[in-house]
């Protein structure tokens, strides 16, 4: 552990923390500008995550201790997969900590927790939120853990950090498997952060929503730690995939000088993903939930297919 | 160099793989049709890059065919009937849409097994794309199954046209030019005629469902 490592390490948490709204409002942003709407300010989500920081919590009279602790665990989780994830550079000390399938983990973990915390009170809408999002979660689940393992055979090794170096820093390869892993990734990812063919993540109707019926009960500085989880996760998938399919940029240990090149490259690849995000939002239609399960099924099979197409081709 | 070049044409070959998987998790016909003329596309671009690589340049020809043929006209010819059938939508499949999927896994892990120790024996730079060609093959011919009306059939048999067409080009770099230009003349006039045909279908019948072929009829 180096001190450049420690402080590439430390940066990264903070660009996570700090970026993770704007990406949130950046997305809003251009989905209001396709579908011809006015465009709330960039800046939207930090007004919001301050107004509710400064405003009073309310408890439910029976809400336990669980209910309490929920929003500081999920945003925990959060903010240590970012830490994980190699955004800016490398050289991280925490990335030894866990490799992919426990990053994959890590995110099971915040769900128990949120879907736990939202049956607690007891409330129907809650129980049914959280019975939506565990559906959706199994799915989910082993579709990232086969992307990930698609990426982890080219390198051979499931750490984040060793299969980026591999991707990037080789000469020009391409992997056909790969083509495949994008397209289950994507759909794993909209999925997963409630994006809208899956759930619309500004509705409050009661029939389709999925992730805001979970925290319909919160209010103040817990909603407010919620939100921001939200968006932390939505950074950390759009990390993941621009790591996984478009590593270039992403500093290394042995040129500490890149880390300066490799912020604005973030940025710009953030910018781009987000208002393709937006696109993606914009053309397709939100399905019934009972179509969801196929939708996330045929990113299983994809990946699946993407590892047998390595296998193929390196034979 | 040419190592990038025969990546690229696994690349294209996976393309449109993916696109045949897309086709038989479609529901809509209209999706198909764009699910098909994107196959189409890979399908010029896999010939183009294949030609290149060998120096042939009758594929160069053969891709211009595939692009005349399959990207703008019988796409178009399709729209045409659909829109005078007035069959945008169907929801139609004889085996759930999960199952079909992951038989067509198993005739994807078939198809590769199959294909290994044929291209084991091939010199060809795409020669570890027979496998995905053979796959295509069988998940339309999987779609032709499982589809009850008349359309999607049509589209499941032209895609495997695509498929075989793949097949030849990176197998044994293109058929003979006379045969290409009567395989590609036989699937326009298939076309033709199926588009006659399913119009007396649904005369005869008030539907497309071609289980009504099924039955004898008394009179």
């Amino acid at each position: 552990m180096t001190w450049l490592g420690v402080f590439s390490q430390l940066l990264e948490i903070v660009m996570a923390l700090l970026l993770a709204p704007l990406l949130g409002g950046w997305i809003n942003q251009c989905r209001a500008w396709l579908q011809n709407k006015s465009a709330p300010g960039l800046l939207q989500p930090y007004r919001m995550l301050h107004k509710l920081f400064n405003k009073e919590s309310v408890l439910a009279e029976h809400a336990s201790p669980l209910f309490r602790g929920a929003p500081y665990i999920v945003f925990g989780c959060m903010a240590l997969a970012c830490a994980i994830i190699p955004t800016l550079s490398t050289d991280l000390p925490l990335s030894p900590a866990a490799d992919a399938i426990a990053l994959v983990g890590l995110f099971a973990f915040a769900r128990v927790f949120v879907s736990l915390a939202a049956m607690d009170v007891g409330t129907s809408f809650g129980t049914l939120g959280a019975r939506r999002e565990m559906l959706i979660g199994f799915l989910a689940e082993p579709a990232l853990l086969m992307v990930l393992f698609s990426a982890s055979l080219i390198s051979k090794s499931t750490s984040l950090t060793t299969i980026v170096e591999t991707l990037a820093h080789r000469e020009l390869t391409i992997y056909p498997s790969l083509a495949f892993a994008g397209v289950a990734f994507t759909m794993v990812s909209l999925a997963e952060n409630a994006r809208v063919p899956v759930d619309n993540p500004t509705t409050h109707l009661e029939l389709t929503m999925i992730h805001e019926a979970l925290i319909l009960e919160y209010s103040g500085r817990h909603l407010a730690l919620l939100e921001w989880a939200a968006h932390l996760k939505l950074f950390a998938y759009s990390c993941i995939g621009l790591a996984l399919f478009f590593p270039w940029g992403i500093a290394e240990a042995q040129a500490p000088v890149t880390l300066l090149l490799a912020i604005p490259a973030l940025l710009l690849k953030l910018a781009i993903g987000g208002g393709l995000l937006a696109v993606l939002e914009t053309l397709s239609a939100k399905m019934r939930i009972f179509r969801v399960p196929e939708f996330l099924a045929t990113a299983f099979l994809l990946a699946v297919i993407g590892m047998l197409v390595h296998i193929l081709v390196r034979a | 160099m040419t190592e990038l070049v025969g990546q690229l044409i696994n690349l294209l070959a996976s393309i449109l793989l993916m696109l045949a998987f897309a086709m038989i998790s479609q529901r809509r016909i209209l999706s198909l049709i764009h699910l098909f003329t994107a196959q189409g596309v890979a399908l010029v671009a896999a010939t183009l890059v294949v030609g290149y690589a060998t120096q042939q340049p009758h594929l160069y020809l053969s891709a211009g065919i595939t692009l005349v043929l399959k990207v703008i006209l019988i796409p178009l010819l399709l729209h045409r009937v659909i829109a005078r059938l007035d069959v945008r939508w169907d929801i139609e499949t004889l085996i759930n849409i999960p199952t079909t999927m992951i038989i067509g896994i198993a005739l994807v892990i078939f198809a590769f097994d199959l294909a290994l120790p044929i291209s084991k024996l091939s010199v060809s730079v795409a020669r570890a794309t027979l496998g995905i060609a053979l796959a295509c093959v069988l998940l339309s011919f999987l779609m032709m199954i499982t589809r009850s009306k008349a359309v999607p059939q049509v589209i499941g048999f032209l895609s495997m046209e695509n498929g075989l067409f793949f097949a030849a080009t990176s197998a044994t770099y293109g058929m003979p030019m006379v045969v290409e230009l009567g395989i590609a003349l036989d699937v326009l006039v298939g076309i033709l005629i199926l588009g006659v045909f399913m119009f007396h279908i649904r005369e005869q019948f008030d539907s497309l469902d071609i289980r009504h072929l099924e039955k004898l009829r008394e009179d």
